[in-house]
C-alpha cells in the first residue's frame, strides 16, 4: 500500500525569502500547504517599553528601526503625535521637507519591495535595477540627514537639518529620471507571461476579509476600498497636492503589484508639486521648549506609510517621557491574514503570497 | 585516427592514447567550465549594471573561478549525521559522470570527435537521463525536507521535459535520415536545420533549458523557495561536482544544439576560409550567450505550470512538428 504522510516544514527564520527573521511552520502534503503557523518575535526589541524611559526626542531613533525601509514616515508619526498633543504649528518649509522625504521614502520602499518580490519569484535583474534607483534616493536623504537608512531626521516641531544648496534641484531632476526608469520596469516585468501566471489570482481575498482582518495600505486598496489617509484624513500638508489613490478590485497579488507600481507614480507626482511649491526660505523648526513635555492626556494619530496605516498612541502624565507609547504597526496587522491565505496553496505560491503582503520584520516584531 | 585505433588489437599503447585523449577532453571541458562561469557572471553583471568579478586575476577577474574552486577544495567536507552515507557520497558522481560521457559523441569539427556512434543522438539522450538519478538520490540521501522537495521536483521536471526534447529532434532525424550526429551535420551543408525546423528548434531550446535546470526552469534549486533544493546539504567538493555537472551539461547541450540546428562546423556562405572549429565555437558561444541572457531576464515558472506547459503545450507542438515535417518531406518528394 502506498502511504502518504504530511510533512512539517520549517520555513525560516533563516530562509532567503522571509525577508528577515520571520518563521513559518507549514504542514505540507506533497507541495500543498494544509496548515501554516507564523512565528514572530525574533526581532522584538521592546521599542514601546523602552520608550517609557526615554524623552520624546530620544525615541525618534528607535522609530527608524521599526520600518527601516521608510524610516521617515515612522519619524513623522511620532513627531506628529507629540505635536498634536502640544498643539505646535509647524513652519511651512519644514512641512515641505517632511513631505518630500516621506514621499521619497515611499518610492524607495516600493522599489525595494518590487526588487525583492521579483527576486522571490526568481528574476534576479529587477532587484539590481530597483536598488540602483533606490541608491539615488538614499543619497538624496543622506545629504539631508547624514544617514542612509536610519535617518533620525525629524524633530518635534520640524526637521533637524535644512536642505543643502542644490538639493531641491537634485530632487527635481530625479522625478523625470525615475519616470523613465519605471517605463523600463514595466517593459521588463509587467507584461511578462511567466510573471503574470505567477501572480494572477494568487493570494486572493475579498473586501470583507480585508476589512475584517484590519488590513490597510495597498493590501486593502487592492480589494477596491479607496482608503488612503493622505486623502481621507489629510495630515501635514497633503491637502495641497493633487494626486490619485490607485485601487483595484480583484484583491490578488497581481493587483497589489499594480497598485504599488502606480503609487510610485503618484508619489512622484506629489514630489514634483512639492518641489514647485517649496518655499525659498523659512524656519525648519518651530519654537519649541528645550525639554519637550507633552501635556497630560492622550492622543492617537495615524498616517499612511508605504505599508499601510501606521498609528501612534501616546498617553502622557505631563512628564518629559511618555507614560505609555503604542505603535500601530501596519506590517504586523497585514501579516495576520497569512495563515488563511496559505491554506491549500503550494510552496511556490507561499513565497508570492508572503512577498505580496510586503512586510518589514522590524515593524512586525516592534 | 580514432577508428584505426579502435580496430587495432588492444594494448597498453591504445589504452594510453585513449586515456590521454580523454584527459585532454576533460581538461578542455574544465577550462570551458571555468570560463563559462566567469562569462556568465560577467555577462549577467553587464546586463544588471554591475561589474561582475574584477578582483582576482586582474580587471577581468580571470582567476576568480579558479580561486572559487580552490576554496571549495579546501572546505570542510560535511555529511549530515542522519544522511544515507553511501548514497550521499555517490550521488554527485552519478550526476557528473553522464555529463562527461555524453561529450564523447559530439562532433566538434569534421575530424575531432571521440566516438562516431551510429545512434549518437539516442546515446546522448539516454545517457543524459541518468543524471536525474544522481539528483534525486542526492535529494533523498540528504535527509532534508527541502532537498527532498527539490529532488522530487527534479524527477518530475526531467521526465516531463525529456519527452518533448526527444520529440522535437525527430523532425531533424526525419530530414537527415540518420541518428548519427556526423550525418546530421553533413545534411546541413546547404541549409541549417534551424531554417527547416523552426518549431522544432524552439521546442528543443525550451526543453533543453528545462533539462539544464536553468532559469526560468530552475525549480529543483529554486533558491527563494527551497533554499537550494536538492544540494542544500552538500558542501565543498561534493557540491562543486553538482555545479560542475550543471555546467558540463551546459557545454554539452550548447554543442548539441549547434550540431542539430546550427549546422555544426559548417561556415556561413563565402566565409569558408575560416576553419570549422572557429565556426563551431562561435555558434556554440551564441547559444551560451542566449542562455545567460534568458537567465537574467525571466522569473521562475511555477511547478504545476511547468508540468502543464510541458505536457499540454510543448509535447503537442513537438508532435505536430513531426507530422508536418513528415508530410512536407513526402509531398516534396512527389514533385
Amino acid at each position: 500500500m502506498i502511504r502518504t504522510e504530511e510533512m512539517l516544514l520549517n520555513v525560516g527564520p533563516q530562509h532567503p525569502s522571509t525577508h528577515g527573521v520571520f518563521r513559518l511552520v507549514v504542514k505540507i502534503d506533497g507541495e500543498i500547504i494544509t496548515e501554516a503557523k507564523p512565528v514572530i518575535g525574533y526581532l522584538h526589541r521592546g521599542t514601546e517599553k523602552l520608550a517609557e524611559d526615554l524623552q520624546y526626542t530620544q525615541i525618534i531613533p528607535y522609530t527608524d528601526r521599526m520600518d527601516y525601509l521608510s524610516a521617515m514616515t515612522n519619524n513623522y508619526v511620532l513627531c506628529h503625535a507629540v505635536e498634536t498633543m502640544m498643539g505646535i504649528k509647524i513652519p511651512d518649509r519644514a512641512e515641505y521637507l517632511r513631505v518630500l522625504t516621506m514621499e521619497l521614502g515611499r518610492v524607495a520602499s516600493h522599489l525595494v519591495w518590487w526588487g525583492t518580490f521579483l527576486l522571490d519569484i526568481g528574476a534576479t535583474s529587477p532587484f539590481l535595477f530597483a536598488f540602483r534607483e533606490r541608491e539615488m534616493i538614499i543619497n538624496l536623504l543622506n545629504e539631508l540627514s547624514g544617514a542612509r537608512l536610519t535617518f533620525n531626521y525629524m524633530r518635534v516641531g520640524g526637521v533637524k537639518w535644512d536642505a543643502p544648496e542644490g538639493w531641491i534641484e537634485k530632487v527635481r531632476e530625479f522625478v523625470p529620471y525615475m519616470r523613465e526608469q519605471l517605463k523600463g520596469y514595466h517593459e521588463l516585468v509587467t507584461g511578462n507571461e511567466i510573471f503574470m501566471n505567477r501572480v494572477k489570482g494568487v493570494g486572493k481575498y475579498t473586501k470583507e476579509d480585508a476589512l475584517n482582518y484590519s488590513l490597510s495600505g495597498v493590501n486593502l486598496r487592492c480589494t477596491g476600498v479607496k482608503w488612503d489617509l493622505r486623502k481621507d484624513e489629510p495630515y501635514s500638508i497633503y491637502d495641497r497636492f493633487d494626486f490619485d489613490v490607485p485601487t483595484r478590485q480583484n484583491g490578488d497579488a497581481w493587483t497589489r503589484y499594480q497598485c504599488r507600481m502606480e503609487e510610485i507614480e503618484q508619489s512622484l507626482k506629489i514630489i514634483e508639486q512639492a518641489v514647485e511649491q517649496f518655499p525659498a526660505e523659512g524656519d525648519i523648526l518651530a519654537k519649541v521648549p528645550k525639554i519637550i513635555k507633552a501635556p497630560k492626556g492622550e492622543a492617537y494619530v495615524r498616517i499612511e506609510s508605504p505599508r499601510g496605516e501606521i498609528g501612534c498612541y501616546i498617553a502622557s502624565d505631563g512628564k518629559k517621557e511618555p507614560y505609555r507609547l503604542k505603535f500601530r504597526r501596519p506590517s504586523f496587522y497585514n501579516l495576520q491574514i497569512l495563515p488563511k491565505l496559505l491554506k491549500g496553496e503550494n510552496m511556490a505560491n507561499l513565497i508570492v503570497v508572503l512577498g505580496a503582503i510586503d512586510i518589514v520584520l522590524g515593524e512586525v516584531d516592534g | 585516427m580514432i577508428n584505426g585505433l579502435l580496430e587495432s588489437s588492444p594494448g597498453i599503447l591504445n589504452f594510453g592514447i585513449f586515456f590521454l585523449l580523454a584527459f585532454v577532453l576533460l581538461m578542455v571541458v574544465l577550462g570551458f567550465v571555468t570560463y563559462a562561469i566567469l562569462a556568465e557572471r560577467k555577462v549577467m553583471g553587464f546586463m544588471q549594471m554591475r561589474m561582475g568579478p574584477n578582483q582576482v586575476g586582474g580587471r577581468w577577474g580571470l582567476l576568480q573561478t579558479i580561486a572559487d574552486v580552490l576554496k571549495l577544495l579546501l572546505k570542510e567536507d560535511t555529511i549530515p549525521k542522519l544522511a544515507d552515507r553511501p548514497l550521499f557520497i555517490i550521488a554527485p558522481v552519478i550526476a557528473f559522470a553522464p555529463a562527461f560521457m555524453v561529450l564523447a559523441t559530439i562532433p566538434f569539427t569534421d575530424k575531432f570527435q571521440f566516438a562516431d556512434i551510429g545512434v549518437g543522438l539516442l546515446y546522448y539522450i539516454a545517457i543524459s537521463g541518468i543524471s536525474t538519478v544522481g539528483i534525486v538520490a542526492g535529494g533523498w540521501a540528504s535527509n532534508n525536507k527541502y532537498a527532498l522537495l527539490g529532488g522530487m521536483r527534479a524527477a518530475a521536471q526531467m521526465i516531463s521535459y525529456e519527452i518533448p526534447l526527444v520529440m522535437s529532434v525527430i523532425g531533424v532525424i526525419l530530414l537527415a535520415g540518420s541518428l548519427n550526429l556526423n550525418d546530421i551535420v553533413a545534411a546541413q551543408e546547404d541549409v541549417w536545420f534551424i531554417v527547416l525546423q523552426p518549431i522544432g528548434f524552439i521546442v528543443f531550446l525550451i526543453a533543453s533549458i528545462a533539462e539544464l535546470n536553468r532559469v526560468p526552469f530552475d525549480l529543483p534549486e529554486a533558491e527563494s523557495e527551497l533554499v537550494a533544493g536538492f544540494h542544500v546539504e552538500y558542501s565543498g567538493f561534493r557540491w562543486a561536482f553538482f555545479m560542475l555537472a550543471e555546467y558540463v551539461y551546459l557545454f554539452a547541450m550548447a554543442s548539441l544544439t549547434t550540431v542539430l540546428f546550427l549546422g555544426g562546423w559548417h561556415p556561413l556562405p563565402f566565409l569558408a576560409f575560416i576553419p570549422g572549429a572557429v565556426w563551431f565555437a562561435l555558434k556554440f558561444s551564441l547559444i551560451i550567450f542566449v542562455l545567460i541572457w534568458i537567465r537574467s531576464t525571466f522569473p521562475r515558472i511555477r511547478a504545476d505550470q511547468l508540468m502543464e506547459f510541458g505536457w499540454k503545450v510543448l509535447l503537442p507542438v513537438a508532435l505536430a512538428n513531426i507530422f508536418l515535417t513528415a508530410l512536407l518531406k513526402e509531398l516534396l518528394k512527389l514533385f
